[in-house]
């Protein structure tokens, strides 16, 4: 028996279907922050090479806000009873914007050659995976070597992004010209791209869903300024702000812009997660009732209404609360001083000074760590502030050199592949500022995280799930600080803009402008 | 020009030479003495990352080679004018900074003109109104100008030209998806260099103001402007063919030093007006450690220091014929 799954009843329908008919024709101005080093998606996963590049280059499948995964290049799949053997049909009559036909070598070229090679952490899940095999032109059998429960969610533009074999195959990936002019299935083309000033992307006419894209270009607007974004908003030349392209305290007055719509949508499958790393080796982060004080010391609802202008939820948990297999019965850590200084003394805290890193992403993150810093000495937390730039900050979390630092990192839908990362102890290595850089480890947590990954059915993954995510809150291995929203700002007569769980980072193929 | 002239010319090329090789080694140590590495800034940036990923960036870049093998491929590779590919473009540093040069030259070059001239000119109606009440004006107003950042009068100008009286687009340097060619364009392009260009150029047309009144005021108490004007020449003779010409030599040391920057001195201009110049290629490579980029453009800069400081004291002689030149 074998069971068959089926996004939508026609493989071309879009996630949300839209109540107006679309127009068709027109121009989209979108603002891209910082300007990407490059639009190849499967060698470079920078948040700005995701937004650009997922208009061109597209995966199996598309996902939509509760996550659930839709047709795109493939239309349909389906797993074994034991969940090991996962068979992918493929859509017929693709191309590749050179014209060539899309097939099932380039999805066993894709993940199984380039991606392993360049993307680290599809790599991870890949260890997972015993085969990939294309049984025909547009089939292709994918053999675990147990169950593997995220699987299902791999399949997103971002991570596993399907590229062309005929142009690949062969040559030196990160060197090869097809990287300047990049070659997708996309509902845009790459057009142009004067570096500094715009990317240019241009209607795919031979796009394989009829009638789609709406759109005749896509222009993505080089401004690096956050003021000069929000002017350039403002003078009506920018159609769209993506989130977290504006400082934080500009979005209140420019959503209040006439014609301005604001949508925190098109989040969900990332979810991002924002904590402080406690660096658990040294000094007083080590002990885990100071731990639990910064917990109980911080006001975080403060932080969110003030700084983040309310967008966003206070995170309880290491677990996001869009992404599977969240548990809503966690014990809460609420703002309490009070506790805070009483487990201060209790450890025999002796004004010991702890350093802060803030992220040096922008406004917010600085003011948030003015904040973080007095709300620590208020229970009389030594804590001091040390700035550096994106390269220092990277090589200290990296290097383990803080006390304090913060952060924000991507769940992808699954704990097994955006949250067991920074927990399990087989990822603590220097290196990376993503791993688990906080330095935890607890053999009972990695040994749960390895059985949910491969537990079957769901039911049995929640069960590890919970207990996992009981024990971290109790353990406090990082502050969780917020789940974010980064709040999309744009031209109402833009239609459509978002109909996915990955929001911006997915086409502009089913938008569409009112004129 | 004399022999000696052009002697002196040659040596100061040769001596110049050395200068940007001892420049280019010192900067080839100084961006490595700051944290992180562009490997882990592009792994940083990835979201995800392992010690392999890393170990490819740094093979891929030469970063896993021993510093001093590091440094000679570099200056082997500069003298022979070739200054590398850039880590994240994976280009040729040479081909992204031409790019780059003529977006910042119109734009430096604009502001530096503009301000050269009105800076002079308002200079010179200050001195000549000396103590009335358009050298008060000249004076405060250069004096605010001087004194106000250059971000925020920049935010200002977009925030009044482009939001509120809409004449003036606020950022990028034409109009993008309108395909104007010849005269459109360049009305066009002229259009988008307005608000740059003044909000740089207003600095040093304040000090160019300043500097020159300063000058003239000096140089009218001199004896030999007192002969001049015994001997009864026109105000306007003695103003601009003695008193003017004596005092030009502060404000020509000046605009050496102006044009000096021409190459990387608009990083914040280029920034808020989102002008695709070479400034915020710099910036960006710098916070990138594209070690590579960087020390291209500072290369670059650097020559441009050295050449406009021998161009500067050539028209030192043309301006002062008692000055010689000489090794």
């Amino acid at each position: 028996m074998k069971k068959i799954f089926m996004g939508a009843l026609v493989a071309c329908v879009p996630l949300i279907t839209p109540i107006y008919a679309a127009e068709e024709g027109g121009t989209i101005n979108v603002v891209v922050q910082p300007e990407p080093p490059s639009l190849m998606i499967g060698m470079y996963s920078n948040a700005t090479t995701q937004q650009v590049g997922g208009n061109i280059f597209e995966g199996l499948m598309r996902y939509d806000q509760d996550l659930n995964p839709h047709p795109l290049l493939a239309t349909s799949w389906e797993s074994s009873d034991d969940g090991k053997t996962w068979t992918f049909h493929l859509k017929e009559g693709v191309t590749w914007h050179d014209g060539q036909p899309f097939t099932s070598a380039d999805v066993v070229f894709s993940i199984d050659k380039l991606l392993r090679e360049t993307n680290a952490r599809l790599r991870t899940s890949l260890a997972h995976v015993e085969s990939i095999e294309a049984t025909d032109d547009y089939t292709v059998v994918f053999q675990l070597k147990e169950s593997f429960g995220p699987f299902i969610r791999l399949f997103e533009v971002g991570t596993t992004p399907m590229l062309p074999k005929h142009i690949y195959e062969g040559t030196d990936y990160k060197t090869n010209p097809a990287n300047h002019h990049p070659i997708g299935t996309g509902p845009f083309k790459f057009a142009e791209w004067q570096k500094g000033s715009y990317i240019h992307l241009e209607k795919n006419e031979n796009y394989h869903v009829q009638g789609l894209p709406h759109l005749d270009d896509v222009y993505w607007h080089v401004i690096p300024d956050a003021a000069s974004r929000a002017v350039a908003f403002e003078t009506g030349k920018i159609d769209v702000l993506p989130g977290g392209s504006v400082e934080n305290f500009d979005v209140p007055r420019l959503t209040e812009l006439d014609n301005t719509c604001v949508t925190t949508d098109g989040w969900e499958f990332f979810s991002p997660h924002a904590w402080l790393w406690l660096n658990n080796r040294q000094g007083p982060t080590a002990d885990v009732r100071f731990r639990q004080a910064v917990m109980y010391a911080m006001d975080r609802e403060f932080a969110k209404d003030v700084l983040w202008n309310g967008y966003g939820k206070v995170a309880n948990s290491p677990v996001g609360s869009k992404t599977k297999f969240y548990d809503a019965d966690l014990p809460a850590y609420e703002y309490n001083p009070d506790k805070a200084k009483q487990l201060l003394k209790a450890m025999g805290y002796n004004g010991e000074p702890v350093r802060i890193l803030p992220m040096p992403y922008g406004e917010t993150w600085q003011r948030w760590t003015e904040v973080i810093k007095q709300n620590l000495e208020e229970v009389g937390i030594n804590a001091k502030i040390e700035s550096t730039d994106v390269a220092g900050w990277n090589q200290k979390v990296s290097d383990w050199d803080y006390d304090i630092s913060f952060t924000y990192l991507y769940q992808y839908g699954d704990p097994a592949l955006g949250v067991a990362r920074n927990y399990i102890s087989s990822n603590i290595a220097k290196g990376s500022p993503w791993n688990n850089a906080e330095g935890y480890s607890n053999a009972e947590i990695d040994q749960w995280f390895d059985a949910a990954a491969t537990a079957f059915p769901d039911e049995k993954r929640q069960e590890l799930y919970s207990k996992i995510q009981n024990k971290l809150v109790e353990d406090v291995p990082v502050a969780w600080l917020m789940e974010l929203e980064f709040p999309t700002i744009y031209n109402c007569k833009v239609q459509n803009l978002i109909d996915s769980g990955i929001g911006i980072n997915d086409a502009f193929g089913t938008a569409w402008i009112k004129q | 020009m004399s022999i000696q002239t052009l002697m002196y010319i040659g040596g100061r090329l040769i001596k110049g030479a050395i200068v940007l090789l001892v420049i280019a080694v010192f900067n080839f140590f100084l961006i490595r003495a700051a944290p992180g590495d562009p490997a882990k800034v592009m792994a940083g940036e990835a979201g995800a990352t392992d010690e392999l990923f890393l170990q490819q960036l740094r093979e891929q870049f030469g970063l896993d080679q021993p510093l001093y093998y590091q440094l000679w491929v570099y200056i082997s590779n500069l003298v022979q004018f070739d200054m590398g590919i850039t880590y994240r473009q994976q280009m040729p540093v040479f081909d992204l900074i031409m790019d780059r040069m003529p977006a910042t030259l119109l734009l430096t070059g604009a502001a530096f003109l503009l301000s050269l001239l009105i800076g002079v000119l308002a200079g010179v109606v200050a001195a000549q109104k000396h103590k009335q009440w358009a050298d008060s004006f000249i004076t405060v107003a250069a004096l605010i100008f001087y004194a106000t950042p250059l971000f925020w009068l920049a935010m200002m100008a977009a925030l009044f030209f482009s939001v509120y009286l809409n004449w003036l687009p606020s950022f990028g340097m034409e109009t993008v998806g309108a395909n104007l060619t010849g005269f459109d364009r360049f009305i066009d392009i002229m259009t988008h260099l307005i608000l740059p260009a003044a909000t740089l150029g207003l600095f040093f047309t304040a000090v160019y103001a300043r500097m020159t009144r300063a000058s003239m005021i000096e140089t009218t108490r001199m004896d030999f402007v007192k002969t001049a004007i015994a001997k009864g020449m026109t105000p306007n003779r003695v103003t601009y063919r003695h008193v003017l010409r004596n005092a030009l030599l502060p404000v020509v040391t000046l605009a050496g030093l102006q044009a000096g920057q021409l190459i990387g001195g608009a990083v914040l201009t280029e920034t808020v007006f989102a002008w695709p110049g070479i400034g915020r290629l710099m910036f960006e490579a710098l916070f990138q450690r594209d070690y590579n980029l960087l020390l291209g453009v500072f290369f670059i800069s650097s020559a441009m220091v050295v050449l406009f400081n021998l161009i500067t004291d050539v028209i030192y002689c043309v301006v002062d014929p008692r000055i010689e030149l000489s090794k």
